[in-house]
């Protein structure tokens, strides 16, 4: 049962987190680095809304305080590793080391498909995921500039160390912020992103037991940004957490913009 | 009065249990999983109700050829290498990652054909989104390709009364001798 003053609180939170943004994104037939079949072309991707920018530490923290189930003191560790959170200065508390407008990080599979929930939304696809971080400022595919892939691939070389900045990078062909050069990002389906294609197809089984075995049905292997992205996802499970590693959500196409 | 109080006694009795039960769940129960599922006879369960016996899960679908049908015959054989008092406390859990295609009735068709054990034996299908729920919470990946099949890893994975994790194999076709120690040993933990 709720208190007054636990009611006060949230909606002084909700004041102070205005609603996130979500911007329209059209979908289309797309060609992936990861192929929906060996022999398909293209996947289709249908419209969707994405956020627009990763969700914070602030809005985080406004989440694990109407759901205190996931806060770090409280969560079950079926859906989240003992790292959960813990930059954070106390369970409901951000501190010196996670500032309110950075990404949220640290947080796991399970928890950030339970923020979005509460959001009304989901965790974007893969193939929502890629789609979206194909797009540059003028471009919704800019993939095949070699000056864009420097560029994004740049940040990959950046120590792990260094503190996270702010959101709010610059907007791209449609309106969304921070795909690049900011964190890494769960995406529901992260589990399905087992490179290695079915060992009927495969004419060496023992291949697949390597990960080399994923480049066999991985195309576009000049994009190694978007191929790192897989590698990473790959290797995770739900509930584990990094210190780059954060999210943002999505929504279906015909979603009110709240 | 005398019926009130009965019932008085009995809701308290009930909450208690209710509070008791919740209580004890680990943290890392799988059980924690808030899942329901509907089993080959067409009947709904949540996962949480397997609580209390050991059971071997894993992730399958019947359209699948060729790693699926060895997933059984290596569950089987599993089972096969315990004492039949062994195989009696042990109950088998096989979800389906194909819930378009495998309903109750094809399940049940499956059950039939490959001999299941009806006293130990459930294959069961539960919505989409809760499939990629439950493949993340046992660490399977799996990826529907546009031809149909679907692509996934394979483990066979123990746990315990309570739903924790206590062992997994990922080795397929084959006895694997470590888990089936594992498994003997989950069966005769008090």
């Amino acid at each position: 049962m709720p208190t007054t003053s636990a009611i006060a609180l949230a909606a002084s939170l909700l004041l102070a987190a205005p609603a996130a943004d979500y911007v329209a994104l059209p979908g289309g037939r797309f060609l992936s680095a990861l192929p929906a079949d060996a022999k398909a072309e293209a996947v289709t991707v249908a419209p969707f809304r994405l956020r627009s920018e990763p969700v914070t530490n602030a809005e985080f923290l406004a989440f694990v305080r109407t759901h205190p189930q996931w806060r770090r003191d409280r969560v079950a560790r079926l859906f989240a590793e003992p790292r959960y959170l813990a930059h954070w200065q106390a369970a409901d508390a951000l501190g010196p080391d996670a500032p309110p407008q950075q990404p949220v990080t640290q947080v796991s599979w399970f928890a950030a498909k339970a923020y979005c929930e509460s959001e009304g939304a989901r965790l974007p696809t893969w193939y929502e995921w890629e789609f979206a971080a194909a797009a540059d400022a003028t471009r919704a595919d800019a993939r095949k500039d070699p000056a864009w892939r420097e560029r994004i691939l740049g940040w990959y070389a950046h120590p792990s160390t260094a503190p996270l900045a702010a959101i709010g990078g610059e907007a791209d062909v449609y309106g969304v912020r921070d795909l690049h050069g900011l964190i890494w990002e769960w995406v529901d389906d992260f589990n399905s992103l087992l490179v290695s294609a079915d060992s009927r197809d495969q004419n060496d089984p023992d291949r697949l037991k390597f990960c080399g075995a994923g480049a066999l049905s991985l195309r576009d292997t000049e994009n190694y940004a978007v191929l790192m992205r897989v590698a990473m996802l790959s290797s995770l499970k739900a509930a584990d957490t990094t210190v780059n590693l954060g999210f943002r959500c999505a929504k279906p196409a015909d979603a009110e913009n709240k | 009065m005398y019926i009130l109080r009965t019932l008085a006694v009995l809701a308290l009795t009930l909450v208690t249990a209710g509070l008791a039960s919740a209580a004890e769940l680990p943290g890392d129960s799988l059980y924690r999983l808030d899942l329901t599922l509907t089993d080959h006879h067409g009947r709904h369960f949540t996962l949480a109700a397997r609580r209390g016996r050991p059971q071997l899960v894993s992730m399958f679908y019947t359209s699948c050829q060729y790693v699926c049908p060895l997933i059984i015959d290596t569950l089987k054989k599993t089972q096969a290498a315990l004492t039949p008092a062994e195989r009696a406390r042990l109950d088998v859990l096989l979800v389906s990652f194909d819930p378009a295609r495998d309903t109750p009735a094809r399940l049940a068709a499956v059950f039939g054909e490959r001999k299941l054990d009806a006293g130990t034996w459930t294959l069961a299908r539960t919505g989409p989104g809760e499939v990629r729920t439950l493949a993340a919470a046992l660490d399977i990946q799996y990826r529907a390709l546009e031809s149909g099949d679907i692509n996934h890893s394979s483990a066979l994975v123990l746990l315990d009364r309570d739903g924790r994790l206590r062992a997994r194999t990922d080795r397929i076709g084959e006895v694997d001798a470590d888990f089936v120690a594992a498994v003997k040993q989950a069966l005769a933990a008090p």
